[in-house]
């Protein structure tokens, strides 16, 4: 892992806001917060889209899958889980400090584990589909995923289930999310980072540029693709068990399995930012997170057309995103040397 | 589950009723579909604003309804209208995303979706809707088969706008040019086609097709802005079965489709009807898959 002078740079200003953002500004914590999740939430869809070529509607699931396997997790430890959704979260059903920890530490482990487990089951199918099918395919399943939990009472069905309360004050539990928001950003980052410097980011993106002659060179196609997805599951898991704990309340539709929103929310910020690099997703992931709490705040009802229209022209016009655009204006900074010959040609 | 099939078993007459149900819905699933078999097939664009073009076909009918007017007359209100969006569409579009890789008009028809919804919401409300035709309803079998005679005129609608397509198609020197650009569109262009044109009629149809879907869907079943993307969704189960440029199996995979769905709904509980359909992509998806890696098998 080298980074170049402009990285480092990017790197010290975004822990400097990580770290002093929610100090001088205590009242959007939890936007910040949110501003983390949706910066793994592109960077993860990225890894398969971007560099990979496969590109995902549908890895919402695993958010969704996460958040699940967290929450039941941190209930089951201690209660029956099916007596716990059917009252509501109303009964005596109390939580001291120790299992509280205890079952959210289990309970995320358990959520990046199982949706990178399942990832990988579901993986030997989904993956025979390329293109379009793997896109509509990926959304069918987030979309089935959402209906069935509706249906599964355990589960609290479509009333949903409402987690264990935070044993602190308020802004003790913002504070407590927002460290583990910005750190799993952070994880998902640097990990991402070695994995892509790696002769397994040679090969995946050997898959995206033409997957048959990369089978025919010897890369085993389905395992990278596998494990690619495993990887974008596990983060994804753990950001989803944490966005359950943060809002307190869960439900399929549109808490765990938001298909139209956060689904398709990672795939705008990538393209926004740039697929296939490292700082794209997290470049759009910021200016997406603030152009929509701007519109969302300014144009309230128009909001959902400006995001339709901003997914347009992003994807008609902008195909190349941020970085993409930077790479061919300021080629120098990516360490890509063009002889001024060329320059001139080219202007 | 197990009483729902049990009774399907004691009391067959049941059957006919739900079988009945899913063709007359099953019917403008296929017109839906076939609009999005003719886009994919030749342009190459997969549409998934194809449900929220039904849903913006229903409030027409709807909206003339409600001023009083007889829903069915908005049927070639919807499909002028809506032909005409479709064009525009296509030139503010369409049009840049024809040639680039397949996810890009994917996500941009998808954003196209997202807007639509939104505008339907806007303009009329979240509320679900129906247009009163103001038919009757006939019952059959000693009164354990009901139909509506709405449905009977929708499925007649459907079956003539089917063989009106076809034969334009066919016999119109447009429905040639269509059907030669699919086949090779360099080739059309040699040949002094207007291939620019023929892509922006091909969208400007489907979204007419669509509308006009749109407007019996309002009649016999619901509309509601965000009730497009089921509609979607059926669409490519039944494109991706059939397969491209293959009518029959178009219409046999529909009816087939609005029967299953019918059942599933009746086995599985009516919240559960979306998630019928939702399970039968993944399985048409799977299926073809396998069937697929036997093809890859045999070259090998």
């Amino acid at each position: 892992m080298t980074f170049t002078r402009i990285e480092i740079v990017a790197i010290a200003g975004l822990l400097l806001v990580g770290i002093f953002g929610p100090i001088l500004f205590p009242a959007y914590t939890f936007q910040i917060a949110v501003l983390w999740l949706m910066i793994l939430f592109a960077q993860t869809w990225d890894a398969m889209g971007g560099q990979m070529g496969y590109n995902s509607l549908g890895n919402i699931f695993f958010f969704g899958v996460g958040m699940y396997i967290c929450s039941v997790t941190q209930i089951g430890l201690f209660y029956d889980v099916g007596v716990y959704t059917a009252a509501f979260g109303a009964d005596d059903a109390k939580f001291t400090d120790t299992q509280y920890f205890l079952g959210l530490a289990a309970g995320l482990l358990f959520a990046g584990f199982g949706s990178a487990l399942i990832a990988a089951l579901i993986g030997w199918t989904v993956f025979g589909l390329r293109g379009p099918y793997f896109a509509i395919g990926t959304l069918g399943i987030a979309l089935a995923a959402g209906e069935l939990l509706g249906a599964w009472e355990w589960v609290g069905g479509g009333g949903g289930i409402a987690l264990p309360v935070y044993p602190g004050s308020g802004d003790g539990k913002s504070n407590f999310f927002y460290i583990l928001c910005f750190l799993s950003a952070v994880a998902t980052f640097v990990f991402l980072k070695w994995l892509f410097s790696t002769r397994f980011g040679l090969a995946v993106n050997a898959i995206r540029d033409d997957e048959d002659k990369a089978e025919a060179m010897g890369v085993h196609t389905l395992r990278h693709k596998t494990v690619a997805w495993s990887v974008s599951a596990f983060f994804l898991g753990i950001s989803g068990g944490l966005f359950g704990n943060m809002t307190g309340f869960i439900e399929p539709l549109e808490v765990a399995f938001p298909t139209i929103t956060f689904g398709i929310f990672m795939v705008a910020m990538s393209l926004l930012g740039g697929t296939g690099t490292l700082w794209g997703p997290v470049l759009g992931a910021i200016l997406f997170h603030v152009i929509k709490e701007t519109t969302w705040t300014y144009f309230l009802g128009w909001q959902w057309i400006a995001l339709g229209v901003i997914i347009i022209v992003n994807i008609v016009f902008f195909q190349q995103g941020i970085m993409g655009w930077l790479k061919e204006k300021r080629p120098a900074w990516f360490g890509i040397e063009v002889e001024e010959a060329e320059v001139e040609r080219a202007s | 589950m197990i009483d729902n099939i049990s009774l399907l078993t004691l009391a067959p007459i049941l059957n006919v009723q739900l079988i009945l149900d899913g063709l007359f819905i099953g019917a403008i699933f296929a017109l839906a579909a076939y609009g999005l078999a003719l886009v994919w097939g030749v342009m190459n664009v997969k549409n998934l604003a194809q449900g929220e073009f039904v849903i913006m076909g229903g409030y027409f009918a709807w909206y003339m309804g409600s001023l009083g007017i007889h829903p069915i007359f908005a049927l070639p209100v919807a499909v002028i209208v809506m032909f005409g969006f479709g064009w525009i569409v296509y030139v503010v579009i369409i049009s840049r995303v024809v040639g680039k890789d397949m996810f890009t008009s994917l996500l941009a028809t998808f954003g196209l979706a997202i807007v639509i919804q939104q505008a339907l919401n806007l303009a009329f409300g979240p509320e679900v809707q129906i247009a009163e035709s103001g038919f009757g309803t006939g019952s059959f079998f000693d009164g354990n088969v009901t139909i509506a005679y709405i449905k009977l005129v929708s499925f007649a609608i459907c079956c003539l706008l089917a063989i009106l397509v076809v034969l334009f198609m066919k016999k119109s020197r447009m429905g040639q040019a269509i059907r030669a650009t699919s086949q090779d569109a360099r080739a059309a262009k040699v040949m002094g086609i207007d291939t620019e044109k023929v892509y922006a009629f091909t969208y400007g149809l489907n979204a007419a097709i669509c509308g006009a879907a749109g407007v019996m869907i309002s009649m016999i079943w619901v509309i509601q802005p965000f009730y497009g993307v089921p509609h979607s969704i059926r669409s490519f189960v039944i494109v991706v079965a059939a397969g491209l440029g293959n009518l029959p199996g178009v219409i046999a995979a529909a009816l087939g489709l609005g029967v299953a769905e019918q059942y599933g709904g009746f086995v599985f509980g009516a919240e559960l009807q979306q998630a019928t359909v939702v399970g039968l992509l993944l399985v048409v998806l799977i299926w073809r898959q396998l069937q697929m890696r036997r093809q890859r098998q045999a070259v090998q």
